[in-house]
């Protein structure tokens, strides 16, 4: 197997990427942990609102050290802060949200995605304590539902596949993906190239990657800034 | 009309061994830790409420609350969609030693499942879990042209709720994201006990504010600055 390019994107630089594509005034949701940081790259003149599942639309950045009220917190169970226009709801209202497809994205992490769109997220299988959250619930709700990821897994296996390996999170949900690599789209059962590393061949990509990767269209350049 | 006790303790003594238990809160935040502890209170000197059935988001964090009435050994299952957090050691020595049960819902499921109850509605349909191992077993029926999954009302015998205002007749408000799942289990369970951080008259919460109007609320105790469980588990506390 092709050996991962050293040059490839952080995670920040993978969040900033998923950034650059939610609108002004898009309602989003970001899973716990690394997709929270797509929050912090939102282009400038542009504002979403960000949705907790524990029941907050229009939360904000952290609040400083000591200033944290416990009773204020996102679905990580981190402290959080409120922008003006915030409003709380109870669980039910929040995955109505969720489920009646209000939210314009909803961007998870995976730990593969099939060129179908099926999404393995929540389980690596039979052996520990099982745990879901509302991962089951945000691939069925948003209207495009994003994945950001490292291209490879640690061991430098695809987590771009022909079909999941691991318990699905659900079937037939991921549009897009941004990767340490390149930006991936699924569109009727296949993986599309949209954009690449200039440093990595499209061969090498290929190699890397778990599936054929169709290219119908141009490929752009992904160029990401230093961050 | 008057729904108020006097203590946590009137509160929680009808609860029954084997009862199904609906306690609110979403991690740190909500959770009626007064009302949990009387009950762990009333186990130790009786031995009895025991095999609880708990329902919550969570299955517990550090020793208080819910965690401490798993580590007491008065629950016998728990229904939940994440129990595990770099905090929940509680549940997971139970769960590795099979001594609790798990029945896993993602967490929209568990919402609407709870939501169904209360509203009197015994089965819904939804696109979560199908084609996953959460939906095996479970009825699928296509609907214009797309799979759902269908899931059955979770109910419960008590509902146990924290709330900031309440008045003698159970209308409640809530703080912030303490509000979770209080208000949708306030509506499924037979017999809901809310503890309020401020008992008011009547006519004090202005009814565009009411959150849970009182039809929902059985019982009320007021307990003035409760327990804030993330702040319990930042200092380490160990309850009993």
């Amino acid at each position: 197997m092709t050996q991962e390019p050293t040059e490839k994107l952080s995670n920040v630089q993978i969040a900033w990427r998923a950034a650059q594509d939610i609108a002004d005034g898009a309602y989003v949701n970001l899973g716990i942990g690394f997709p929270e940081m797509v929050a912090r790259f939102q282009p400038e003149g542009r504002a979403a609102v960000f949705h907790s599942e524990n029941g907050i639309l229009g939360f904000g950045k952290a609040p400083s050290e000591g200033q944290e009220d416990w009773d204020l917190i996102n679905a990580g169970k981190k402290a959080v802060t409120l922008n003006p226009g915030a409003a709380f709801f109870h669980h039910a209202d929040s995955f109505a949200m969720v489920r009646g497809g209000h939210l314009d994205v909803a961007i998870l992490g995976a730990y593969e995605v099939a060129q179908t769109g099926d999404l393995a997220n929540w389980s690596t299988g039979p052996t520990g304590v099982p745990a879901v959250g509302g991962a089951m619930d945000l691939v069925h709700g948003a209207k495009r539902v994003a994945v950001i990821t490292e291209h490879v897994t640690k061991k430098g296996q695809p987590k771009l596949v022909e079909r999941c390996s691991l318990p699905l999170t659900g079937v037939g949900c991921v549009t897009r993906v941004y990767t340490s690599l390149a930006v991936v789209d699924i569109e009727e059962g296949r993986f599309v190239l949209r954009e690449k590393l200039p440093a990595i061949s499209f061969d090498d990509l290929q190699s890397l990657t778990g599936a054929t990767l169709h290219c119908p269209g141009p490929v752009a350049d992904l160029i990401v800034p230093e961050l | 009309m008057d729904k108020t006790l006097p203590s946590p303790a009137d509160a929680v003594a009808g609860i029954a061994d084997g009862a199904t238990v609906m306690v609110g809160g979403f991690g740190g935040s909500g959770a009626p830790i007064e009302l949990i502890h009387a009950l762990i209170d009333r186990f130790l000197a009786t031995g009895s409420p025991g095999n609880l059935t708990v329902i919550n988001n969570n299955a517990g964090n550090g020793q208080v609350g819910i965690a401490a009435l798993i580590a007491q050994g008065m629950v016998g299952k728990i229904i939940c969609s994440y129990p595990r957090s770099t905090n929940s050691r509680a549940f997971i020595e139970k769960y590795q030693a099979g001594e609790i049960a798990l029945e896993l819902v993602p967490q929209g499921t568990l919402a609407e499942r709870i939501r169904a109850a209360g509203a009197g509605i015994p089965a819904f349909f939804t696109p979560t879990a199908y084609g996953t191992e959460l939906a095996e077993g479970k009825q699928i029926q296509e609907f214009e042209g797309r799979p759902y999954v269908m899931e059955r009302w979770l109910k419960a015998d008590v509902a146990l709720i924290k709330a900031e205002l309440g008045d003698r007749m159970g209308n409640l408000t809530y703080r912030m994201t303490a509000r979770n799942f209080a208000p949708i289990m306030a509506m499924a369970a037979a017999h809901t006990i809310a503890q309020v951080s401020r008992l008011v008259a009547p006519g004090e919460i202005d009814p565009e504010a009411v959150i849970t109007p009182g039809i929902f609320v059985d019982a009320l105790v007021e307990v003035a600055e409760p327990a804030q469980e993330e702040a319990l588990n930042r200092a380490e506390v160990h309850y009993p």
